[in-house]
């Protein structure tokens, strides 16, 4: 194969591919982690309250917000790509579909920021 | 690497994920607010027929869907043989389905009394 | 095709154009001077070095109109048509970087083996299955029928390779068909006069399938002749689910 040539990136969608990759990753690494945390309450509860207080750290209630960012990015990346795949629409009707979620995104991120 | 059965599985398990991730985060958002209490979790959840339906068919979902994501992304990153990215995510789908399902166990069934935690 | 307002032309004299150089997977970047001339496109780059610098340079080209599709090459990095790819629009400095297309196997300098690109639009099926003899009616299609008007949106491909070249799938899966053999396949497939519509759902169902698109949009971006290659492999996925989901494969024409 053709080593002369970098990979062709940067542009919208291209970058679309990239979050929606990154996050799938990051949230499957962090899923075991989050199991084992909530399993805690099964086998001792008191952990599970010793691991619990460390949630009210600014730096891990960042993190967590960082997690829910991921999930709402892959979530809404998710379905961005199933109507681009399955329903017969417009490019025009696409990009006010993915403005829309761009907005949704940025609002439950207020909001979310809000809540903490 | 992927043909029409795994797009389809990896789909139609994104799917029935949609409406759960959105009560997942409505959940979150609503729990965080006061601090996050075991008592506070298990109150919520143990005991519940539906927690354990809402978490459960998650646990399956997530963990089929995670499997073949994964699966695509070794196989077009990385120079893995096929046979041992295929092995590595069966083992993956088998690890999420056993710690998901030890967790939703933990959360939902009523085998610890509440008074304990407390 | 329009290239916005030039720069003057006088700023400039001569051009640095680094070229690769090679055989197989060995090769590396040669540089040659070579002047600035009005209307400049990179194959009369190419060509000016060939002529009068190296006349061992390969290249391919055949039309240098935009028809043939034979001159694709990357140039700074992007995949383009050569032939109608102005020096103004892609110059960054007094640089340029030209190399074979990505993603094929290299026979010499700038010249691919196209073979994996054309061997893959028979493996989509991308073929056609006829249904009609010489003693057949006209199959009678309206120009607003919603099937022609899908297939019509993708005949202008001059197989240039270039939305191939331009695919990361592509660069992560030599098995995966591309977005122009798949395309030619959802072509064909809404082509009412085509018989087969189950062999080509079949042929682009496989590990090399349309299922490994993942909508990045590099082909429609690249596209010389603005086609969305990526919106034909979207119908494709349709059209399988849709099968799978209801029995039910190629929509009779209406």
């Amino acid at each position: 194969m053709n080593r002369a040539a970098r990979p062709v990136r940067g542009h919208p969608l291209w970058f679309a591919f990239l979050a929606h990759r990154i996050s799938g990753i990051a949230l499957a690494l962090f899923l075991p982690l989050h199991f084992w945390v909530l399993a805690l309450a099964l086998t001792d509860a008191a952990a599970l309250d010793g691991f619990l207080v460390f949630t009210d750290l600014t730096a891990v209630k960042i993190a967590e917000f960082g997690l829910v960012f991921l999930l709402a990015v892959h979530l809404f990346g998710g379905m961005r790509l199933m109507a681009l795949e399955w329903l017969p629409w417009s490019p025009p009707q696409k990009s006010l579909a993915a403005a829309s979620v761009g907005i949704s995104v940025f609002l439950s991120g207020i909001f979310f920021l809000q809540a903490i | 690497m992927i043909d029409f059965r795994l797009y389809m599985l990896q789909r139609l398990s994104a799917l029935i994920m949609v409406p759960l991730v959105f009560g997942h985060i409505a959940v979150m958002i609503y729990a965080v607010q006061d601090g996050l209490t075991a008592a506070e979790i298990l109150g919520r959840t143990q005991g519940s027929i539906m927690w354990f339906l809402f978490y459960g068919s998650f646990v399956v979902a997530v963990s089929v869907h995670a499997a073949i994501g994964l699966r695509t992304i070794i196989s077009e990153w990385t120079a893995m043989p096929m046979r041992l990215v295929n092995i590595l995510c069966w083992s993956i789908m088998a690890g999420l389905l056993l710690l998901g399902g030890r967790a939703v166990l933990a959360v939902t069934w009523l085998g610890q009394a509440p008074g304990v935690l407390s | 095709m329009p290239d916005g307002s030039p720069k003057p032309e006088t700023e400039q004299r001569s051009l640095r154009v680094k070229v690769w150089r090679g055989s197989g997977g060995e090769g590396g970047y040669e540089t040659f001077e070579v002047p600035r001339q009005p209307s400049q496109t990179i194959l009369d780059v190419v060509t000016w070095i060939q002529q009068h610098s190296d006349p061992n340079l390969t290249y391919r080209f055949a039309c240098r109109v935009g028809m043939c599709g034979s001159c694709a090459m990357m140039v700074n990095d992007e995949p383009r048509w050569t032939c109608r790819t102005h020096v103004d629009r892609v110059l960054k400095g007094d640089e340029l970087r030209i190399a074979p297309l990505r993603n094929l196997p290299v026979i010499k300098d700038l010249v691919t083996d196209m073979d994996p690109f054309f061997d893959k639009w028979v493996s989509a099926e991308a073929r056609h299955h006829p249904t009609a003899d010489r003693h057949s009616d006209f199959a009678a299609i309206t120009p607003d029928d919603p099937h022609r008007l899908e297939a019509s949106s993708g005949i202008e491909c001059i197989n240039c390779a270039v939305c191939y070249a331009a695919c990361d799938t592509v660069a992560g899966n030599p098995d995966y068909l591309g977005p122009a053999a798949l395309q030619r396949a959802w072509t064909l497939f809404n082509d009412a006069r085509d018989e087969d519509g189950d062999a080509i759902l079949d042929a682009v169902s496989g590990t090399g399938g349309c299922h490994n698109c993942h909508s990045m949009g590099s082909c429609a971006h690249y596209c010389p002749n603005e086609l969305n290659p990526m919106t034909a492999i979207a119908g494709l996925k349709r059209a399988t689910a849709r099968r799978f989901l209801t029995g039910r494969g190629k929509r009779k024409p209406s």
